[in-house]
């Protein structure tokens, strides 16, 4: 019924548009204005792009500066100062070629309209100012090309030796989040052993799995480079951190890492912020199902001395869940963790805060 | 009625009378053969001459009407998921009579919002955008601007329409199956589009979606290998590949593109169809989903999405050439000056498609593939930045010193220039692998290229209506509702894409059903409310337009032979061009297509058809040697 309203009425507004559009042209044939090629209409127009050029230029500059407190989540990594800064750079120089560009095509749009009796100026090419523009922003380019080159050879480069190692597991629809224990190394992990209790898959015949423990949020260190192993055990999934400035996809089969230095732990954005509530986010950024929007974690920046007496404070997933390790003894499966072996060992064991233990 | 019987003279005649309208030439052999054909013509049954039509120009038409109704559907999709974003605790439902169970207690599904976005994106990327904005036009003028009598193939060509045709119908029938269409996102990434635990919509949905997908790709190459034999063999005496339009040009180009890049989604689409339904494992490795481990080992996420952008970026290109072509030539006509540039445009022109094929991973900065080529396809993607910015300089220094006229199509043309600097500009943020960590997925990537390819291909695509459709339907479009649609169009555009950017900056992933479970992500309620407005005022904006193109059809002002006094071959037709397209012999030609304003001229243009040895005051020193 409601269904039908609506499409009535629809039906109804066109009805009366078309008799007004109808009136109209009538109407302009009966005064004779419908005949004329190039009138009024001309200089209105002409005029429109002006006015556009005017109020919407000002429109952009207004709501630019009214939302740009807002467009800048803060920044708590020390590449992610290096890359707001490259950001910024880039936005002003595509300003200016934006500015300038809009700027001609209005003014030109209202300064060449018709004008009776005047002459286009035959003007087909002219090979000196064409070089000119093209040189010019292939220079631009290059430069920018390799600010950004540089800054992404950095960034995705190896993790220093001393990093923390944190994995995080993407699954629908939240994060798993798994510490080497105080072994610091990952054990072995197969998804052909994931079930309800081992969401991860800990493939406990490995002996470095045994001290590996799970949690729900992420903590991590102030001040200490953050090595993050990613995975995913079922589709796509992408660790986004806008306030780390950090992004990689999870992908089942492919395991994926990205290093960052925090810079600001979550109390002193608090203060910063003057927000009690703020919790740095980690949202899953490539789409997953029909609840990615809600696909989230809460990551912790504590200072290292925190960090440590939390990390120390973690029991292992095996004593947690004895029962696994009891299953695993009954039936010992070797050729299984064999198979996942050789990829895990051989990633060097990293050691962050190893003179602490 | 064969075709054989009806086959047209395809060489122009020997002798050429130069001039608009020049009267057909004296009844030759051919001129009485070409008339014994209209009269058959004449008594074509409905059937062959409007449904199975193999004239170039009705299929042009069946391609944009088609196009239209396809427009109409991916916008409304559009305003739906505007609605939920910018009201996301809004009562949704009054919707229920519509979409029944996907309003679930007066709330949008959030896997249905998927669909949504998903069929919207694939809606306008492939069956407006692709289909029916290159399908009309390359249709419709490349033999008309060439000075041929059809395509190389009517019968390929009437095939190529018809599988776009089966492919709509296989598209839109999965609107309507019980789990729901496509969802993975418009780019069907792997395992969640290969897998129904996943997500409903890649069950039935998405089988729909690789059928459809693989009848469209049928119908562009057919479309493809007829236009670009077209242009190479049909052109008529004189025009050289250096007098051809900027818009032949374009669409040359672009089908050139589409017949390298097409069949690689083909096979990303039958590896993904051997995955989904064969047990192979492509693209699928160590999954546990539903309680339960799959068996596929070996397989890699990221090789779909190379196969898929390796199309997927030159199609953006195939999509925004077109439009670029045909701007060229309405900027320059209705500014009665000359294109400037001519051979700097054919040369971006070429450089922006051999370059299309080799930045595809730019989408795939931190999909996990090596950092290595994240830095070589940076630098491929940062270097289309240069013949993007001599196209658009020569457009600027087009308008310099014009005398310009603002019909409809050339305000639209303005648009597409403004859309295309604004769109385009952000690109070059994005090209940058490093600020690509934080932008990609970013609600600023789909401001950018909702500005640079969805809009400004839309607006190239409404100039050449406006422009054409005189060519089309020997009537004129109403110009004052052109004006109104314009700057509606216009200005809703940059109200809904321009604060997008800022939502972007701030971090807002796209494809989210709503923002309100994040604190970093809920401060822009008021601004996404703003732009699901703007949108909506500017989706329902359209309608003016598609009730001038009707309504124009059937009750508009009759066309002149050349409404809009241009210089190119297709004016030089009658103003309802039978089959064949000219009654008598074709024109030769005779020089390039942009004598706008030419000194010593009378005139303001200079059709393509007049000899240099009738334009003795106004002959360039070369060109008066060519008269000689």
């Amino acid at each position: 019924m409601t269904a039908l309203t609506i499409l009535l009425v629809l039906a109804l507004l066109l009805v009366v548009f078309a008799l007004l559009f109808r009136l109209q042209i009538l109407t302009s044939i009966f005064s004779g204005t419908f005949t004329r090629d190039i009138g009024m209409s001309n200089s209105v127009n002409a005029i429109l792009m002006l006015v556009f050029l005017v109020f919407g230029g000002a429109w952009f500059a207004y709501s630019f500066v009214e939302n740009f407190n807002k467009m800048n989540p803060p920044i708590a990594s020390i590449h992610g100062h290096e890359m707001e800064r490259m950001f910024w750079i880039t936005m002003s120089v595509i300003g200016v070629a934006f500015a300038i560009t809009q700027a001609l095509l209005f003014v030109y749009s209202y300064k060449y309209q018709y004008k009776e009796g005047r002459r286009a100026y035959f003007f087909a090419h002219n090979n000196k100012i064409e070089v000119i523009w093209t040189v010019i922003p292939a220079i631009v380019m290059a430069a920018l090309i390799f600010a950004g080159w540089k800054a992404w050879t950095r960034i995705t480069g190896p993790a220093p030796k001393d990093s923390v190692v944190v994995e995080v597991m993407g699954k629908q629809f939240n994060w798993l989040v798994r510490y080497p224990g105080r072994d610091l190394k990952l054990g072995v992990v197969n998804y052909r052993m994931i079930d309800a209790v081992n969401e991860f898959g800990f493939d406990l015949s490995d002996k470095s799995a045994l001290d590996d423990f799970t949690t729900n949020e992420i903590h991590v260190p102030k001040g200490v480079p953050v090595l993050i192993k990613i995975r995913s055990r079922d589709v796509l999934h992408a660790v986004y951190m806008p306030h780390f400035r950090v992004q990689m996809y999870a992908v089942p089969g492919m395991p994926t890492r990205f290093w960052f230095t925090p810079t600001m732990t979550t109390d002193e954005m608090r203060a910063k912020l003057g927000n009690p509530n703020f919790n740095y986010e980690l949202a899953c950024n490539q789409v997953c199902g029909g609840s990615h929007f809600a696909m989230k974690a809460t990551v912790i920046v504590d200072e290292p001395d925190d960090y440590q007496n939390w990390y120390a404070a973690q029991e292992s997933f095996s004593k947690k869940n004895p029962e696994v390790l009891a299953a695993l003894k009954q039936k010992p499966n070797a050729t299984v963790s064999q198979a996942a072996k050789p990829a895990e060992t051989a990633e060097a064991a990293p050691s962050p805060l190893a003179a602490s233990y | 009625m064969s075709d054989m019987a009806a086959k047209p003279n395809l060489s122009p005649g020997v002798q050429t009378q130069g001039g608009v309208g020049s009267a057909p030439v004296p009844a030759t052999e051919h001129g009485d053969h070409l008339h014994h054909d209209d009269h058959e013509h004449h008594d074509q049954h409905w059937l062959w001459k409007y449904v199975f039509s193999q004239d170039h120009k009705q299929i042009a038409k069946q391609f944009l009407i088609t196009g239209m109704l396809w427009a109409i559907l991916g916008g409304t999709l559009s305003s739906l998921f505007r609605l939920q974003l910018g009201w996301p605790e809004g009562s949704m439902e009054w919707l229920k009579p519509f979409l029944g169970k996907w309003i679930e207690a007066g709330k949008l599904n959030p896997e249905f919002y998927l669909a949504l976005v998903t069929m919207h994106g694939t809606i306008m990327v492939f069956f407006v955008l692709t289909a029916g904005l290159s399908g009309t036009f390359s249709n419709f003028l490349i033999p008309l601007q060439v000075g041929a009598r059809d395509m190389a193939s009517g019968f390929m060509n009437m095939l190529s329409y018809w599988f776009f045709f089966l492919s709509s119908v296989v598209m839109f029938s999965s609107l309507f199956i019980e789990t729901g269409p496509a969802s993975a996102g418009w780019t069907i990434y792997p395992p969640l589009s290969a897998l129904p635990q996943a997500i409903p919509g890649s069950g039935s949905g998405m089988t729909l979606w690789l059928v459809s997908m693989a009848l469209f790709i049928v119908s562009q190459l057919l479309g493809g290998v007829n236009y670009v034999t077209t242009v190479i063999n049909m052109r008529t005496r004189g025009m050289s590949m250096s007098k051809l339009p900027l818009t032949i040009w374009a669409f040359f180009l672009t089908a050139i593109l589409g017949i390298l890049s097409f069949p690689v989604l083909f096979s990303a689409a039958l590896l993904l169809i051997f995955d989904r339904s064969f047990g192979t494992s492509f693209f699928l490795s160590d999954i546990y989903i539903a309680g339960q481990a799959l068996s596929n080992q070996g397989g890699s996420p990221v090789l779909f999405q190379h196969l898929f952008w390796f199309l997927g970026h030159p199609e953006v290109y195939i999509v925004i050439m077109p439009a670029m072509g045909m701007v060229s030539e309405i900027l320059s006509t209705n500014a009665r000056k000359p294109i400037f540039g001519y051979r700097a445009m054919i040369g971006s022109l070429i450089g922006i498609s051999l370059l299309s094929f080799v930045v595809w991973a730019h989408h795939m900065f931190v999909t996990g593939m090596n950092p290595f080529l994240g830095s070589v396809f940076m630098f491929l993607t940062l270097i289309i930045a240069v013949p993007s910015g001599v196209k658009v300089f020569n457009w600027l220094a087009t308008l310099w010193r014009g005398n310009i006229r603002f019909t409809a199509a050339m305000l639209f043309s303005i648009g597409f220039v403004s859309l295309f600097i604004s769109g385009g500009l952000t690109g070059i943020i994005l090209g940058n692998a490093t600020l690509d960590i934080q932008m990609h997925n970013t609600y600023f990537v789909v401001a950018h290229f909702h500005l640079v390819m969805g809009s400004s291909a839309f607006f190239g695509l409404f100039a050449g209506v406006y422009h054409w459709f005189p060519k089309m339907f020997g009537r004129m479009m109403d110009e004052k509702l052109g004006y109104i649609h314009f700057w509606l169009t216009f200005a809703g555009v940059y109200l809904v894409f321009m604060p997008m950017h800022y939502v972007g900056i701030a971090g807002f992933p796209r494809r989210y059903y709503a923002w309100t479970g994040f604190d970093a992500f809920s401060q822009f309620a008021d601004m996404n409310k703003f732009i699901s407005i703007a949108a909506i005022i500017a989706f329902l904006g359209q309608f003016i337009f598609i009730f001038n193109f009707f309504y124009s059809i059937y009750r508009g002002r009759r066309a002149t032979q050349n409404p809009w006094n241009s210089t190119t071959l297709e004016w030089t037709t009658p103003i309802n061009p039978g089959h064949g397209n000219w009654p008598g012999e074709i024109p030769a030609v005779y020089r390039w297509p942009y004598d706008y304003s030419k000194p010593g001229s009378d005139v303001d243009f200079i059709p393509q058809d007049v000899p240099y040895s009738k334009t003795q005051s106004s002959n360039l020193p070369y060109e008066q040697e060519l008269a000689e």
